[in-house]
């Protein structure tokens, strides 16, 4: 993937995933909320007809859009053709680049079973993605979706997309002073802190 | 969306050469009933050369848009689905037979092998290939139109007015060029042609104005809530991702004022209609043989602008998530 003037006044280039931030609310009741925006690989994907060449396919087996780079003109109707702007032209190259949900990774094979998966799916520190076939109503992103409320980008359009996103859970948490002190801790001897009741989880741990 | 001026060329570039071919075809069937005077060969031949080059010229704009243009061969394949693929097949197909219409005419091969109509109607070869040649023209048209009207949240574009435009602004551009034609060969097709002209401008007018209107009160149904899926009126973008620009804002932006907007869409409904009308009428008044050739010129002008505004106008729906460089 190309990556023009990385260290310039104008880096530009090709990404799959693009993570954008957006701020929900007025001041000061404001959230801040992560977006990770990367191609939904939709169930009934309107790139796809549009190709005059057939480098964009769904494939039959596993339902994951992709580009054959070898037959890609660069035409870029394809990337009109998608609403959320997940299809990004590379510079150099010249064809057409999307996230292909890491299609090498995800059928190999002779990697253990837990390690199909896309790359950014195993190297998300929080867990915050998960994947699966949504096809299976067992697995795990169906039942996220199912009991998590998850939703469709768009959904005026049609495009049935794959990925589903799960709404914000907001954890509110309360803590007493027994949650932080074992009152029956037989090595402390005294507590010389003086709480107020007003300190975070922050003040009390470390 | 961004105005590439590949494809504005090639669009209207076709279209004149589309238009030109219709208007020969006109000249052609007329005559042939006796209802305008008859040209010699050569007439038809070079105007079918015309029109030819004009063919030539968008699809050689047409590869400026490509990214991979030597293997532009490849967008024939998927004709059952894509309307670019169909443009790709139809645009060749019409060039052949502007070019057998031509050389038909060139060599004299026109002697009529069915009289139809009580002797009125004699049917020659280049009588057939221009009937076929009219109905590739106007498959070319819609094709040309519907890579544009087939995208469904494309909202500007998606109507039949993007078609009725494509096809009358092109036959009116031909028309035109066919009295300009006429006039600096000194023939007296050129108010025949004039007339058809102002018919098909006066159509173009009235579809594009339709669209206009249409597009100004045009209600988008997208919108950030469900671009990102947050019931919340007040979102505001932060960050799109990166701190420059990116296929995303160069493709899919005009990047231009609002009052340039506005300028050239009074720009191109003054060069498109009103002046060519006139010089079109004041050419019939005075006789001028330049007149109507004044007359193409300023109308293909105005058409490219047309053609810009065309595209700066349609809102993508992506532009949602690309309002923030941060
Ligand atoms: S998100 Fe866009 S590129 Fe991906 S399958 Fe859907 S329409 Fe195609
Ligand atoms: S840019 Fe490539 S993949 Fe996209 S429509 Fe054109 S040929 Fe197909």
């Amino acid at each position: 993937m190309v990556d023009e003037n990385p260290y310039d006044a104008n880096p530009t280039g090709t990404f799959f995933n693009r993570v954008q931030t957006y701020e929900v609310g007025s001041f000061p009741s404001t959230e801040t909320v992560h977006f990770p925006k990367s191609c939904l690989h939709c169930e009934d994907p309107p790139c796809v007809p549009v190709c005059p060449t057939g480098a964009s396919y769904k494939r039959e087996d596993n339902g994951v859009v992709l580009v054959d780079y070898d037959k890609c003109i660069g035409c870029k109707y394809c990337s009109w053709a998608c609403p959320y702007g997940v299809r990004e032209l590379d510079e150099q190259q010249k064809v057409m680049k999307k996230c292909t949900l890491c299609i090498d990774r995800i059928t190999d094979h002779t990697l253990p079973e837990a390690e199909r998966k896309p790359a950014c799916v195993i190297a998300c520190p929080t867990n915050a993605r998960l994947y699966g076939d949504v096809h299976d109503p067992d697995s795990e992103v169906s039942v996220a979706i199912r009991e998590r409320g998850g939703y469709a980008l768009m959904p005026e359009w049609g495009t049935n997309p794959a990925n589903h996103y799960l709404p914000r859970q907001k954890t509110h948490m309360h803590v007493t002073e027994e949650d932080l002190q074992r009152s029956d801790n037989p090595l402390t001897k005294e507590d010389i802190t003086v709480y107020h009741g007003e300190e975070t989880m922050e003040d009390v741990t470390w | 969306m961004h105005p590439a001026f590949s494809v504005i060329f090639l669009t209207t570039l076709i279209g004149a050469g589309q238009g030109l071919f219709l208007a020969l075809f006109t000249g052609q069937f007329y005559s042939t009933v006796e209802l305008v005077e008859p040209q010699p060969a050569s007439f038809y031949a070079v105007g079918s050369a015309l029109s030819l080059a004009l063919l030539v010229g968008g699809l050689a704009a047409s590869f400026f848009h490509l990214g991979r243009p030597e293997r532009a061969w490849r967008a024939a394949a998927m004709w059952r689905t894509s309307w670019l693929s169909r443009e790709v097949i139809v645009l060749p197909a019409m060039m052949g037979i502007v070019f057998l219409y031509g050389v038909f005419h060139w060599a004299g091969w026109t002697q009529p092998f069915i009289v139809l109509g009580e002797g009125t109607l004699p049917i020659d070869a280049t009588f057939v290939l221009g009937m076929l040649g009219v109905l590739v023209t106007l498959a070319l048209f819609v094709s040309t139109g519907m890579i544009y009207a087939s995208v469904k949240f494309l909202q500007e574009w998606h109507s039949p007015y993007t078609i009725a435009n494509f096809i009358f602004l092109g036959t009116a551009s031909g028309f035109m060029l066919a009295a300009a034609y006429s006039a600096l060969l000194g023939n007296h097709l050129v108010g025949f042609f004039g007339t058809w002209a102002v018919i098909a401008t006066l159509l173009g007018l009235g579809t594009r104005t339709a669209s206009l209107v249409r597009n100004t009160s045009i209600k988008h149904r997208s919108n950030l809530q469900t671009a990102i899926g947050i019931r919340h009126r007040g979102i505001v973008q932060k960050s799109q991702g990166f701190s420059a620009d990116s296929f995303n804002t160069r493709e899919f932006f005009h990047h231009q004022s609002p009052e340039t907007l506005k300028l050239i869409r009074v720009m191109f409904l003054v060069l498109v209609f009103p002046v060519p009308i006139a010089l079109v009428l004041l050419a019939y008044a005075l006789e001028s043989p330049t007149l109507p050739i004044v007359a193409f010129a300023v109308q293909y002008i105005g058409l490219l602008a047309e053609r810009w505004y065309f595209f700066a106008e349609a809102e993508h729906p992506q532009n949602l998530y690309y309002q923030q460089i941060s």
